[in-house]
């Protein structure tokens, strides 16, 4: 960080309340009585159950192509002859690009090099013969149907130079490592003598704990609708990053950032995977070289090849504490993997910073380089994978000395940000582990392992915390537009991957602008509405929020000037004013109120429409802002066989106000489902030898199926976060983390075995 | 060739390669069915032919002629939505929706099984006349049909509700 940079974090976190958003309370968080709060059905729920939603594969256009790709089988090295002549005659084939006839195309700008960039690497695509990974896309074939580009694409046949690649995780880490970072700050940090103290602390615990990668897999498989007109591209996209995703291919096709149109109204499932991969660029470069539409979808396998996924770790967890179970010494350390073409490092010690109350910290990400696709994020980067380190470590502890593992944690609670020092905004984890535990009956569980058996099955009771902080980007912004019949528009570039963001946002427009939900519409995935809005790191509510916030204020204001002196209005200054019955009132006198479809008539106006940008987010840097939840396993595990079954799971969150209970309640337990598959079954397996991606498809790579997943509890306090837009915080990541400390604890206590090495499949048990 | 999907009899002229699934999605724009892997691994695909759920990634178009087919979009009748689709959207049996097409016409298939008393590897006693529809039971029969949002509760819930009055895809009205 520059003394520039670091002055002024300084100067946001002693600025006055007042000076920061959040300073004063959204107002919306007083309304108790509207549609924020209630459990509202999903209103795109009907286009969906019927099949009439439609998707990014699913748009017609005249005169279609269909793309298959063909990809490199070696890891590293040069493409020495492309053999394409037999694929050029085969039936049906309109193109086959390669990097000897591909478009020139500038490198792709990679996520976090500027506020807009999307793509999950900075190569440049098909420029020339380089293999970076093994499974990078050396050929594309356009066919006048998918069957004709399947086959041709088969046909195809490629020699390679061979250079020695890096493809072991193992052996990468031993060849070396470097310090990593994190959104341009390094993943570091150092508070008092963190092994000094660990080394006399009278109760410790010093783990390595290790996690695979990951793959999202969402059951759409990446696609796109591609078509030129002139210097126009227009893009039917499955994407959580439409703006993100136009800005990027302006970029690399050298035109202007208006000239790309991306479209994404819904999105079948993303967990981060959705942004830009290199199948949207091909698909793009060679529509203009075949001058064709061109409609790419990957296959499952095509999905694994060319799509990243989570990078593995290894973590070390030491705890040092005192026989009470303070702690005096935290030490979270590893390494994770990355490429040498993207800047993703997988944060696993940011929970770390945040949970538990220490006088001695030492936290370090470190990295090394694998040829592989680049990894990217997935449901919760970081904490996913390292609160299943840190929570394991704690439950270990609590064993090691004796006590509840929950008590200890509670011993642990800081009164401030025990790294950043920062208040908090609101914290009510205490209360989510007192209503959880109560409700799952925790006092039943016995502390001496493998005390409950129910004929072959030992069962074990489990629990973790789950943490994962509030996020705002800058870039959100917000055009409502109300109309003489009092209705309004609201336009935001956000996305709807099912987190139920039309839903939700719908309700709280309605509130804010004192409508129903029938005289709402939200209007979004698509790069001609405003906001520069990352469906990511559980931020899309606040932004949204926030720029709806910021575009209400202008409303107001500029209603309040048309409604002139005659209005009962008059004389209100905009901040005195909000949304109600229809139209404005005095916030302190609801009798003082004129409808929308008044003003706007006296006015002679249709329709007034108003734009803004939301505040810059600095928020987070005046306060610390996380959500936590407790979470509660039961495991099974079968003597005989080592088979886990998860037969309860409750999660307790505090993840301030829940504007959708119903679409919230299943966030929560998609999350947490994610996470059984996390602790039980999910592995991404790379064949060292080669690099290449050994299980690339459902029935290899395995997820949770109905038969894995009981019936998940969630409740939740409800405390909304005064500092937040609506009081609330993302509910769309912080599910999956603690679920595999929770399970791994659960199989402890049933087993007596300590699985610090992820998946946690039978023969581990065995 | 000739098809008779939901109801209606439809003509194309389709590669020999073709599966049902993209015939129903590129030839026909039926995109309600659902492609999540074109391998039999997640059950998006899955449409009901003579009442039975198969999945139609796996199924070559050709050897369906003249069969009956019935797609998520023949579930509706004169708009209105069938009992089971009515029950996912008040469960919140789905989120993003893509897995949600293949769910419903599997628990429509699912409940053909059931009433013919075609055993699961979780029914207790295979012998037994009428299957004892349970929690377990369901889940098991589901689990081709993979929700990767982890909608599983919610579609259970749904399903339970209608089991008893799902009724069969042939008595349904072509719309
Ligand atoms: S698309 Fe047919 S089973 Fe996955
Ligand atoms: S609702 Fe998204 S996969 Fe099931």
């Amino acid at each position: 960080m520059s003394i520039v940079q670091a002055a002024l974090k300084k100067a946001i976190a002693l600025a006055p309340d007042s000076w920061i958003p959040g300073g004063s309370p959204d107002p919306l968080i007083r309304e108790r009585h509207g549609h924020v709060g209630q459990p509202v059905s999903r209103i795109d729920g009907p286009l969906k159950v019927a099949g009439k939603a439609r998707f990014a594969a699913e748009f017609p256009i005249e005169g279609l192509t269909y793309a298959a790709l063909h990809y490199s089988s070696v890891a590293k090295g040069r493409i020495v002859e492309i053999r394409t002549s037999e694929a050029e005659q085969a039936p049906g084939v309109v193109l086959v690009m390669t990097h000897r006839n591909a478009p020139s195309l500038a490198k792709a700008p990679a996520f976090g090099t500027n506020p807009k960039a999307a793509g999950g690497d900075d190569l440049a695509i098909m420029q020339d013969d380089r293999i970076h990974w093994n499974g990078q896309a050396v050929a594309l074939v356009l066919a006048e149907t998918q069957e004709q580009a399947d086959h041709a694409q088969s046909l195809i046949r490629v020699d390679y130079e061979v250079d020695a690649a890096s493809t072991s995780f193992e052996q990468a880490i031993a060849d070396g490592t470097e310090p990593g970072q994190f959104m341009g700050e390094p993943l570091k940090l150092r508070i008092g003598d963190a092994d000094a103290l660990f080394a006399t602390a009278p109760a410790k615990v010093d783990a390595t704990y290790r996690t695979p990668g990951h793959n999202h897999n969402p059951i759409e498989l990446h696609a796109a609708t591609l078509a030129w007109s002139g210097d126009e591209l227009r893009v039917h996209d499955a994407s959580q990053a439409v703006t993100h995703a136009a800005w990027t291919l302006s970029q690399i096709f050298g035109i202007k950032e208006e000239q790309v149109h991306v479209t994404s109204p819904f999105v079948g499932g993303g967990f981060g995977s959705k942004t830009l991969w290199h199948h949207q660029i091909l698909g793009a470069a060679a529509a203009r070289l075949a001058k064709r539409p061109v409609r790419i979808v990957l296959s499952r396998e095509g999905v694994f090849r060319t799509v990243g996924g989570r990078a593995p770790t290894e973590q070390r967890v030491a705890l040092g504490a005192r026989r009470d179970g303070t702690f005096d010494a935290i030490i979270h350390t590893g390494v994770t993997a990355m490429t040498p073409h993207n800047a993703m490092t997988e944060p696993f010690i940011i929970a770390t910073r945040s949970l538990y109350a220490a006088k001695s910290f030492r936290l370090e990400v470190d990295t090394v380089k694998l040829n592989t696709v680049a990894n990217t994020f997935m449901r919760a980067p970081g904490e996913a994978v390292g609160t299943f380190a840190l929570e394991s470590a704690i439950d270990e502890l609590a064993a090691e000395i004796g006590m509840d593992p929950i008590e200890l944690r509670i011993r642990n609670e800081p009164e401030r940000d025990p790294t950043q020092g920062l208040p908090f905004s609101q914290r009510g984890i205490v209360a989510a582990w007192r209503a959880g535990a109560e409700r799952f009956e925790w006092y039943k569980r016995q502390q001496r392992p493998r005390s409950v058996r129910d004929g072959d099955w030992l069962v074990g009771l489990g629990c973790a915390t789950a943490t994962y902080p509030y996020y705002r980007m800058p870039g959100g912004a917000a055009r409502i537009t109300v109309t003489r019949d009092g209705r309004a528009i609201v336009a935001v570039a956000a996305h709807e991957m099912g987190m139920g963001t039309a839903t939700a946002q719908t309700q709280v427009i309605a509130d804010r602008l004192g409508l129903s939900m029938d005289q709402v519409k939200f209007h979004y995935g698509d790069t001609s509405l405003p906001g520069i809005v990352l469906a990511g790191g559980s931020q899309q509510t606040a932004s949204v929020g926030a720029g709806v916030v910021a575009a209400h204020r202008a409303l107001v204001a500029e209603m309040l000037k048309l409604a002139g002196n005659d209005s009962p209005l008059a004389g209100l200054h905009p901040s005195e004013v909000g949304g109600f019955d229809g139209g404005l009132c005095a916030l302190d006198d609801h009798d003082r109120r004129e409808s929308y479809a008044s003003i706007l008539a006296r006015a002679q106006r249709t329709e007034i429409s108003v734009e803004a940008e939301a505040s810059m987010p600095l928020e987070m840097q005046h306060w610390s802002m996380h959500s936590h939840a407790a979470m509660f396993c039961e495991a099974r595990v079968n003597e005989v066989t080592g088979e886990v079954r998860i037969s309860r799971f409750l999660g307790s969150f505090d993840c301030g106000r829940i504007l959708n209970p119903k679409t919230a309640a299943s966030q929560f337990r998609g999350g947490i489902i994610m996470g059984l598959g996390l602790a039980l079954m999910e592995e991404t397996q790379l064949d060292e030898r080669t690099g290449r991606i050994m299980n690339p498809s459902l029935a290899e790579y395995h997820v949770p199926v109905h038969l894995d997943v009981p019936a998940i509890d969630v409740i939740w306090t409800d405390e909304a976060d005064p500092r937040t837009p609506m009081g609330a915080r993302g509910v769309g990541e912080i599910g999956i983390t603690g679920v595999g400390a929770a399970v791994a604890n659960a199989v402890f206590n049933a087993t007596g075995k300590r699985v610090r090495d992820l998946p946690i499949t039978l023969d581990k048990l065995l | 060739m000739q098809f008779v999907i939901n109801g209606r009899s439809l003509d194309a002229d389709v590669d020999l390669r073709t599966s049902l699934l993209d015939l129903l999605r590129d030839h026909f724009g039926l995109s309600g069915t659902k492609k999540g892997c074109n391998q039999g691994a997640c059950g998006a695909c899955t449409v009901l032919v003579d009442g039975n759920r198969i999945n139609s990634c796996l199924a070559l178009a050709v050897q369906y002629q003249g069969r009956k087919i019935t797609t998520v979009e023949g579930l509706t009748s004169n708009g209105a939505l069938h009992p089971l689709q009515e029950a996912f959207v008040a469960h919140d049996g789905f989120q993003c929706g893509y897995c949600t097409p293949g769910q419903i016409c599997s628990a429509i298939g699912m409940a053909n099984e059931l009433r013919t008393g075609v055993p699961s590897y979780v029914t207790a006693d295979v012998a037994a006349e009428a299957i004892t529809v349970d929690f377990d039971e369901i889940r098991e029969r589901m689990s081709g049909n993979i929700c990767r949002c982890g909608a599983y509760n919610g579609i259970i819930e749904a399903i339970s509700e209608t089991l008893g009055t799902i009724p069969l895809p042939e008595a349904k009205d072509a719309p």
